[in-house]
């Protein structure tokens, strides 16, 4: 399988969705903006077009980079720790300025119109990071007091619901310092959910956590999409997404090499057929016949690729051929397998 | 980026866009809220402010013990005012303290102030709020200058409360000779604590400019108080006379024209010159910088 292949990795994210607008072309960030209110609704939460950033020392850490995240999704963004993915979500809340191209939320330009989208989208940026002598609540009041559309009439109300959303509000007095690693990153959550949000961006949300810390933030994500909300997710573990997203962008050494539906990823795998027999010579030789790809047998086994034959018909010759069929099956490809393709050889570089 | 920036920090014309939300200016004072409680309740800060109050009871205690009996006569030193008066304590406190005490407190809360954020990883949370950058560094500006005002404050409230404590009150007799009562010698004592406080603001503002280039507020902090103690020290060398009155530190103690009758008003006036530009241009390379920078901490 060949591993990049970055044409392919434009295509559309929303296979046929109705009004996609990705490939609409981008105004410039400076340009002026049509009144964004209920009809922005319908467009993509994020699309960037030629993203291209270059560090002083001419390292490119991200490299053209074409995202399209629909409305409603829920978006693994996967890489390799070291592709760029964190320079990535830097760039799409305004931390960083990109070399070239443009990033647009929610319809609005970035950084251009920060002021006015950032509000409505919440996010946890390369882990958490907080006053140490602060409690959890006084940390989430220090967020809020920076918002300036927030209301701060609200703010006890609001803090102490994402703190209760977190499962962290019996400990909200509690000093930041004081708290174990799966409470810093729901705490770095919870300042996402500080008030009702359209689109929510989570780098490496459950770096360090423990199995059971991993469970809870993949639960608190999918009760966060049934909201309706867009959800960027970002990872080096696919198994750690897999479960959740709906789409998926894949990163290498800064270049996006898929993007698209789960479903999408799992049909570039080509499909293979596994036959139990007992007579694996023979089996492996009508399938060399039928001009299978990629025989192999082995322990009563005999796969080969599936490539445009349909089993209904190598059953068939099989059994024609007097091989005894004991089982047969069409696995779907491994995942893993795929990613591993796409992103080369070390992807799971700390996992 | 900076062209950004102006469009993130909305102007007037865009108050329609945030027409449902508090405005800007009430947004920025609860911002500036947060910060002065972020700086007022840390510990580190209180006990800075702590020795700050020190000091002066201690200097006043070893001057107590130390002074001869009797008044001082016309044109002797200020130790000597000292003895027939405790309002000098005051200005004694500020003259020993502004050469390194002072201006060590406003380098830590200024070399902080960005550099802290960016330490601990709250800068990209507070930018992705969003803050807004240009309100950002307003809010901590302000927040540098009204410490630097308080720590001299708290000097001066010190060494009076200990001046009134331990030496006699009553009509003040300046370095002049003349003898001024003692409201007008409080007064007195108020201007040059606002004169000191426009020192400590235009020394802030370097030490902001400089946390701006860094994610190391030890760093900036050392940096703001080499910058300051090698001023003063340049400032003592005469072969450095032609650039001595535009070093950041050569006005500080021009204060005492304030103690004199009548009031050097232009040596005054030049010092309070001196930290507005001083205050203006650092102020403006912070905002270049922190408008353009990429945000990696």
């Amino acid at each position: 399988m060949s591993a990049a292949r970055p044409d392919s990795a434009q295509a559309p994210a929303a296979d046929g969705g109705p009004g996609s607008q990705e490939d609409a072309p981008l105004p410039g960030p400076g340009e002026a903006e049509p009144a964004s209110g209920a009809g922005a609704a319908a467009g993509p939460a994020i699309t960037t077009s030629g993203l291209t950033k270059r560090f002083r020392g001419g390292q490119v850490a991200v490299d053209d980079l074409g995202l399209a995240v629909p409305r409603g999704a829920v978006y693994g963004f996967l890489g390799p720790n070291g592709s760029g993915k964190t320079t990535t979500i830097r760039m799409l809340l305004g931390l960083i300025y990109p070399t070239r191209g443009g990033v647009r939320l929610l319809g609005e330009p970035v950084p251009g119109a920060s002021a006015r989208v950032l509000p409505r989208v919440g996010s946890l940026v390369e882990g958490p990071a907080f006053y140490p002598y602060l409690s959890g609540r006084a940390n989430l009041a220090r967020i809020d007091a920076a918002d300036r559309t927030a209301d701060p009439r609200t703010a006890p109300a609001r803090i102490d619901a994402a703190l209760d959303r977190v499962g962290l509000l019996s400990a909200a007095r509690k000093r930041y310092r004081a708290y174990s690693l799966g409470m810093k990153q729901r705490l770095a959550i919870a300042t996402a959910l500080l008030r009702p949000r359209e689109l929510i961006i989570l780098d490496e949300p459950t770096n360090g956590l423990d199995p059971q810390g991993t469970r809870e933030v993949r639960g608190l994500i999918r009760e966060i999409a049934t909201d309706g909300v867009t959800v960027l997710v970002s990872s080096h573990l696919l198994a750690e997404v897999e479960q959740i997203c709906t789409h998926v962008g894949v990163m290498r050494t800064g270049r996006l090499v898929f993007q698209g539906t789960l479903d999408e990823l799992r049909s570039r795998g080509s499909r293979r057929i596994v036959i139990r027999t007992t007579q694996a010579t023979e089996a492996a030789k009508t399938m060399a016949a039928l001009g299978l790809p990629d025989i192999q047998s082995a322990d009563g086994e005999v796969s080969a690729q599936l490539a445009d034959h349909s089993p209904e018909r190598i059953c068939r010759e099989l059994v024609l051929a007097g091989v005894g069929v004991a089982g047969l099956d069409t696995p779907r490809p491994n995942l893993e397998d795929l990613f591993v393709g796409l992103t080369g050889e070390g992807f799971d570089v700390d996992g | 980026m900076s062209t950004a920036e102006a469009t993130a920090a909305p102007p007037a014309g865009q108050a329609g866009q945030l027409a449902r939300t508090p405005g800007a200016a009430r947004g920025w004072l609860r911002l500036l809220g947060s910060e002065l409680r972020l700086v007022f309740r840390r510990l580190r800060n209180l006990a800075l402010l702590a020795v700050l109050a020190a000091l002066p009871i201690l200097l006043g205690i070893a001057l107590r013990l130390a002074a001869p009996r009797g008044g001082g006569g016309p044109e002797s030193s200020f130790i000597d005012q000292l003895a027939g008066n405790g309002v000098f304590l005051a200005f004694i406190a500020i003259t020993i303290m502004i050469a390194l005490v002072l201006p060590l407190a406003v380098a830590v809360i200024s070399g902080d102030s960005m550099a802290g954020e960016a330490s601990l990883g709250t800068l990209r949370y507070l930018l992705t709020v969003p803050a807004g950058r240009t309100r950002l560094l307003a809010a901590k500006y302000v927040t540098i200058v009204v410490f630097g005002l308080t720590a001299c404050c708290v000097v001066v409230v010190a060494a009076l409360a200990t001046g009134a404590a331990l030496f006699p009150i009553g009509p003040v007799t300046l370095l002049s000779g003349n003898t001024v009562s003692l409201g007008q010698g409080l007064l007195r004592v108020l201007f040059v604590t606002l004169y000191v406080a426009g020192a400590m603001a235009a020394l802030g503002a370097i030490g902001l400019a400089i946390s701006t280039f860094t994610e190391h507020p030890i760093g900036a902090i050392a940096t703001v108080l080499v910058l300051a103690v090698g001023s003063e020290i340049a400032d003592n060398i005469p072969q450095f006379a032609t650039v001595q009155p535009y070093l950041p530190t050569h006005w500080w103690l021009d204060f005492d024209s304030l103690l004199r009758t009548p009031i050097d008003t232009s040596t005054l006036l030049r010092g309070l010159l001196s930290f507005g530009i001083y205050a203006v241009i650092f102020c403006s390379i912070a905002w270049a910088r922190f408008t353009s920078a990429d945000v990696t901490a």
